[in-house]
């Protein structure tokens, strides 16, 4: 958040740099279930951004004392590839990625029925293969789908997304340039179709009135969101279902024999 | 590091919050007692030493010369640094800051660098060469909840009370470090759909979400963090902006008072 005056940000048409309107968000894809050996697993392409996510467990917490008698712990941990950015990124964790871990953690601890399974842990682990700003709800909301897939009991997903603010207006989904040289960023976390938040940050400058601007975008943006991750687990699943119905044929015909 | 709370304490919390209680006599929006003293440590460039009831942490600036960033060659460095040293909590331990210190930092920092609190870009000395580093260290004594509100209020009283060295430097007299913006950080946490201010240990330990909002003297945000597993509902965020504009604006004239107060 620069708040650089010399970048133009938005054109003379109201349109953004890469030419989407004030509050549009980039093209999103999300795939379920895509690595073989994790308990569950979700791809995500958010813009320029390229992140995978998978889910292991509920296992047994390792070190012991951080078990919980009463109920699992959720333990999410964003990493960055060193290849993720222009600049090498040094491997490992950094003071902003174990920020991000906790609060996706603690995001996601929500609606996980953590307490069927007391002293356990639910690993995710959140690898960012291409970083393109908005990583940390883009990992919120692939973490989530992953959750799904591994089949981890919750009462809802989460779905994230960003408002912000550049040249003077609030917007939705910063891009890589807006983030570095905008006003404000506000990621958002959101029990989709209600108004509660699990994650909310921001850094920059607003007033209250372009907080509600702002938010107004991001939670009717979430609800969208929302529906790209229902769609991810129903083409894993729904093909699951017209594999079902062969192997049900294929039992038929086995006992039609008989 | 787990805090641990009697079932006796807790249903006694949750009985005084049901009826707009609290365990130490305060309103829900009354924050603790606030002492501040600056100039405290002598060899640092400013330093302030932060009470919010029995909550206690020592913030304590350094500056240094040193080479800027590549991407902001003509900008200051500012970098925020918190230790909760086991003196502090018996659930503490040594070792490098874990996650609940690099949120406090995290966040305090924020503030600082978000709010314009300085003007980093009075603090280039030589182009793309030369530049002043200015470290801010936190150092928790004693720790009795609302770590954040301490030290933030800890960090920006300790800025207050700069005074650059830059006649170690040969950079002419030193000079009081300039300050833009008074950013101050106010603390709410829920615990059964109500929200309180500035939360001792014991509501700590029982809140299921916590909100810092920090805003400056135009009532602008400049800095939001929530934690904890809970959920906060967009109305509710409404309500902390506007009590964080309130309360932190008489917060702000306490602050600028125990400053001042120090320079006698």
């Amino acid at each position: 958040m620069s708040g650089n005056k010399d970048m133009e940000l938005i054109d003379e048409n109201g349109k953004r740099l890469d030419g989407r309107d004030l509050d549009e968000l980039r093209d999103i894809k999300i795939e379920a279930g895509i690595l073989k050996r994790a308990d569950g697993s979700a791809y995500i392409e958010w813009g320029k951004n390229k992140i995978l996510a998978a889910v292991y467990g509920p296992r047994e917490m390792h070190p012991r004392h951080a078990q919980e008698p009463s109920r699992a712990v959720v333990r999410a941990r964003y990493n960055m590839a060193a290849f993720s950015v222009p600049d090498r990124k040094r491997p490992g964790p950094d003071r902003r990625s174990v920020e991000i871990s906790k609060i996706i953690s603690e995001a996601l601890e929500e609606v996980v029925f953590v307490e069927m399974f007391p002293r356990a842990v639910i690993d995710i682990f959140i690898e960012v293969l291409e970083a393109s700003a908005g990583t940390r709800c883009a990992g919120l909301t692939v973490a989530s789908v992953a959750l799904a897939d591994a089949g981890i009991p919750m009462s809802n997903m989460i779905s994230s997304c960003a408002a912000g603010k550049i040249d003077g207006h609030v917007v939705l989904d910063l891009g890589k340039n807006e983030d570095n040289f905008g006003e404000a960023d506000v990621p958002v976390g959101m029990v989709p179709n209600t108004n509660k938040l699990t994650l909310l940050q921001m850094d920059g400058n607003l007033t209250k009135e372009e907080y509600e601007e702002g938010m107004e975008m991001a939670m009717k943006a979430c609800n969208e969101i929302y529906e790209i991750q229902r769609e991810a687990l129903k083409t894993r699943y729904s093909t699951t279902l017209e594999d079902q119905e062969e192997i049900d044929e294929d039992i038929e015909e086995i006992q039609e024999e008989e | 590091m787990k805090e641990i709370i009697s079932t006796i304490t807790k249903d006694y919390l949750y009985r005084l919050i049901k009826e707009g209680k609290r365990i130490d006599g305060r309103d829900l929006l009354e924050h603790r007692e606030l002492d501040v003293q600056v100039g405290w440590i002598g060899p640092a460039e400013g330093s302030a030493r932060v009470k919010l009831g029995d909550t206690e942490v020592i913030v304590g600036i350094k500056m240094d010369e040193g080479e800027p960033f590549p991407d902001t060659p003509d900008q200051g460095v500012v970098i925020t640094n918190a230790e909760l040293i086991p003196m502090a909590s018996p659930q503490y331990e040594s070792g490098p800051p874990g996650e609940d210190a690099t949120e406090v930092a995290r966040v305090v920092d924020r503030g600082i660098r978000e709010g314009g609190v300085v003007d980093t870009s009075k603090l280039c000395i030589e182009e793309g060469e030369k530049v002043w580093m200015i470290f801010i260290d936190i150092h928790v004594l004693n720790f009795d909840g609302n770590l954040i509100d301490a030290s933030g209020i800890g960090a920006m009283a300790a800025l207050m009370n700069t005074v650059v060295p830059a006649s170690d430097f040969e950079h002419g007299e030193d000079y009081e470090l300039p300050i833009e913006h008074v950013v101050i950080p106010t603390t709410f946490t829920k615990i059964k759909d109500t929200i309180m201010l500035d939360s001792g240990l014991e509501e700590e330990k029982i809140a299921e979400a916590r909100l810092t909002v920090s805003t400056n003297e135009d009532g602008d945000i400049v800095a939001m963090q929530k934690g904890l597993s809970g959920t906060f509902e967009y109305e509710d965020t409404l309500k902390c902006i506007e009590l964080s504009q309130e309360i932190g604006g008489s917060l702000r004239e306490e602050v600028k008072e125990f400053v001042e107060k120090g320079k006698l």
